[in-house]
């Protein structure tokens, strides 16, 4: 319908114009913004196109089997892998979902459900947009005073907070969102049978809003798991197993990829360009998951 | 197995018709979730109040000169944070003034000109662009754009402007080596492209398709309807949009600390390197020690509430619209 408009008007403004100049300007104009505005996008897409093949290109040759089982080479050694970065980072994102998740819905089901108009949910939903937004080098300096100093040491733990605190706001978002779509005959039909709120919200709203709440936290994994901002200050990295209960350093894949990257060495590069393709490729994956996932959730 | 079924037919003789859960829960739901929503307020202000609270020797050694001051020497333990602000600032503007124009063409070329059924592949691409790491951007910046960016850019402009008054100076680079405040500011842009452009799309999409298809009515083209009826129709809630993607620009770390050149001096050539607030922190944080952490905290401090306000600028004018 929106489009099949321009179309029929189309013939007006290209036919030939007894008017001359004015007519010519309006349709120089008008096809300067298609232009542009197409141009645009082709070029968007050809970054995110260019940037892949970067990936595919730098990062292939230095994918082998060693790279899943070493770990990172010290400095001038040959070879090695980045085994620990990628069990490290698995780690983290996990204990970053695991304590993100719990608040992110409840807090959102508090913004949906219970504090609907209210002043207090009004402030926290702002806050939460902000949240969201915010630069997350300042949320990894937040829990290094928080967890760092006060324990004395970088720690697998600190790493793990300062994620969820990045995927916290995200997963707020999406949950308050999709049971905003939830009808509220729904509820009110729950209500009527003499449940309480409670179980209304959890066998009800929850099981309506299911594959959307679920999308927003493959969402907030995706954007955690490229952090690395946060994990500077407080999982710092590490070129060994880290201690099994990730106090110390813990090696994660952005870190190690920062530093790698911008080293002298041949072999750490190598490592480097092999830790930004399985990441960026992971990454992307899980966004286009969630999207499928939500999509499907939506024609059914 | 015999407790449990006994204890069945106890609850069920007290209220044949109806099993409710436990009396405590409906409460203690209710209270977990209060509690949760609360903890987005509390992290906010502890956010700010670590950063005052590590920030505040440098505050009070430096007093105000610390903002003003552009000497940051470690050995002579003398901070202050003019040229991380001016460059903050300057490459989030270069960030503003490209990658405005890309995402407002991108908007208008979901929302009015692309064929249905390519809609959503190029939507989702462009979206994509804001899942890519930062990180990765960094090295796409510096490994792959800023030695691009030195051999065509670079050293052709600096030998035209070379001794030119005033483009000679901005333009100029002394050593031509790709990276700098320039390259950092195109990254940002690209980085920012899918935040402004998905929210403007949104606020497109939201104008009642009544005044497109009357201005469409009348004769209008595409770009004047664009122009007269929907850009003014939009109006404040783009520039909110716009204000989201600064207050990404501003804080924006890994990727402009790979291409920023890291220096400590202020230029007057966009072509030179710099750093930012974020990308000296990243960078000396895990070294720093007594007063030069508290300046980094301060550091800290300054971008939080700049971010903070631009933000809250941001909410109030996409928010003003969207209710009106």
């Amino acid at each position: 319908m929106d489009t099949a408009l321009p179309a029929r008007v189309a013939p007006t403004t290209v036919a030939p114009a007894p008017w001359g100049r004015v007519r010519r300007s309006r349709h120089v104009a008008n096809q300067a913004l298609k232009i542009i505005c197409t141009l645009f996008t082709i070029l968007g897409a050809t970054v995110l196109g260019w940037i892949l093949l970067m990936l595919l290109y730098e990062g292939i040759g230095g994918l082998s089997p060693a790279v899943f089982t070493e770990t990172t080479p010290g400095p001038g050694s040959q070879g090695g892998g980045i085994a620990n970065a990628l069990v490290g980072s698995l780690i983290l994102t996990f204990l970053g979902i695991v304590v993100a998740t719990p608040v992110g819905v409840l807090a959102g089901t508090y913004l949906a459900e219970y504090g609907k108009g209210s002043k207090l949910a009004e402030i926290i939903r702002f806050v939460n947009d902000i949240l969201l937004a915010a630069p997350s080098i300042l949320i990894g300096l937040f829990v290094y005073m928080l967890m760092v100093q006060p324990m004395g040491g970088y720690s697998g733990w600190a790493g793990g907070v300062a994620l969820a605190i990045i995927a916290v706001p995200v997963i707020v978002r999406t949950t308050e969102d999709m049971l905003r779509l939830v009808p509220g005959s729904l509820r009110e039909a729950g209500a009527a049978l003499g449940a309480p709120m409670s179980t209304v919200i959890i066998h009800i709203s929850w099981k309506a809003a299911r594959a959307g709440m679920v999308t927003g936290i493959l969402l907030a994994t995706a954007r955690i798991a490229g952090e690395t901002a946060p994990l500077l200050f407080t999982a710092l990295n590490n070129n060994f197993w880290f201690n099994p209960t990730l106090m110390g350093g813990v090696s994660n894949l952005p870190v190690m990829i920062f530093q790698f990257a911008l080293s002298p060495y041949e072999n750490w590069r190598e490592l480097a360009w092999a830790g930004a393709l399985i990441i960026t490729m992971s990454i992307l994956a899980l966004s286009v998951v969630a999207r499928l996932l939500l999509r499907k959730d939506k024609a059914r | 197995m015999v407790a449990l079924s006994q204890e069945r037919l106890v609850s069920s003789a007290a209220s044949p018709a109806r099993r409710s859960p436990p009396p405590g829960r409906d409460r203690l739901f209710r209270l977990a979730s209060l509690g949760s929503a609360l903890l987005v307020l509390i992290v906010l202000a502890g956010i700010l109040g670590s950063m005052i609270y590590g920030g505040l020797p440098a505050f009070r050694e430096f007093g105000l000169g610390f903002i003003t001051s552009s000497v940051w020497n470690v050995n002579e333990d003398q901070y202050g944070a003019w040229v991380a602000i001016v460059g903050t600032l300057s490459t989030a503007l270069i960030a503003l003034v490209i990658g405005v124009p890309l995402s407002l063409g991108i908007a208008i070329f979901l929302t009015q000109l692309c064929p249905p059924w390519l809609k959503r592949p190029v939507a989702t691409t462009i979206e994509l662009l804001a899942a890519v790491p930062s990180i990765i951007y960094g090295m796409w910046g510096l490994f792959v754009f800023a030695p691009l960016f030195a051999n065509y850019v670079q050293i052709p402009v600096s030998n035209i402007v070379e001794g030119m008054p005033i483009v000679g100076t901005i333009l100029y680079a002394r050593t031509p080596s790709g990276v700098g405040i320039l390259t950092a500011g195109i990254i940002l842009a690209i980085m920012i492209i899918p935040f402004i452009a998905s929210i403007a799309r949104d606020i497109l999409d939201q104008i009642p398709s009544v005044l497109r298809e009357s201005a469409y009515g009348i004769g209008c083209t595409t770009w004047e309807v664009v122009r007269n009826v929907l850009l003014p129709q939009a109006g404040v809630s783009i520039i909110g949009a716009i204000m989201l993607g600064l207050g990404r620009a501003l804080g924006e770390t890994m990727a402009v600390t790979f291409v920023v050149g890291n220096a400590n001096r202020l230029s007057g050539s966009i072509f030179d390197p710099g750093s930012t607030i974020a990308s000296r922190i990243a960078n000396e944080f895990n070294e720093a020690i007594g007063l030069q952490l508290n300046a980094l905290m301060a550091l800290g401090c300054i971008l939080f509430l700049v971010t903070f306000a631009v933000l809250v600028l941001a909410r109030l004018l996409v928010s003003r619209v969207k209710v009106g």
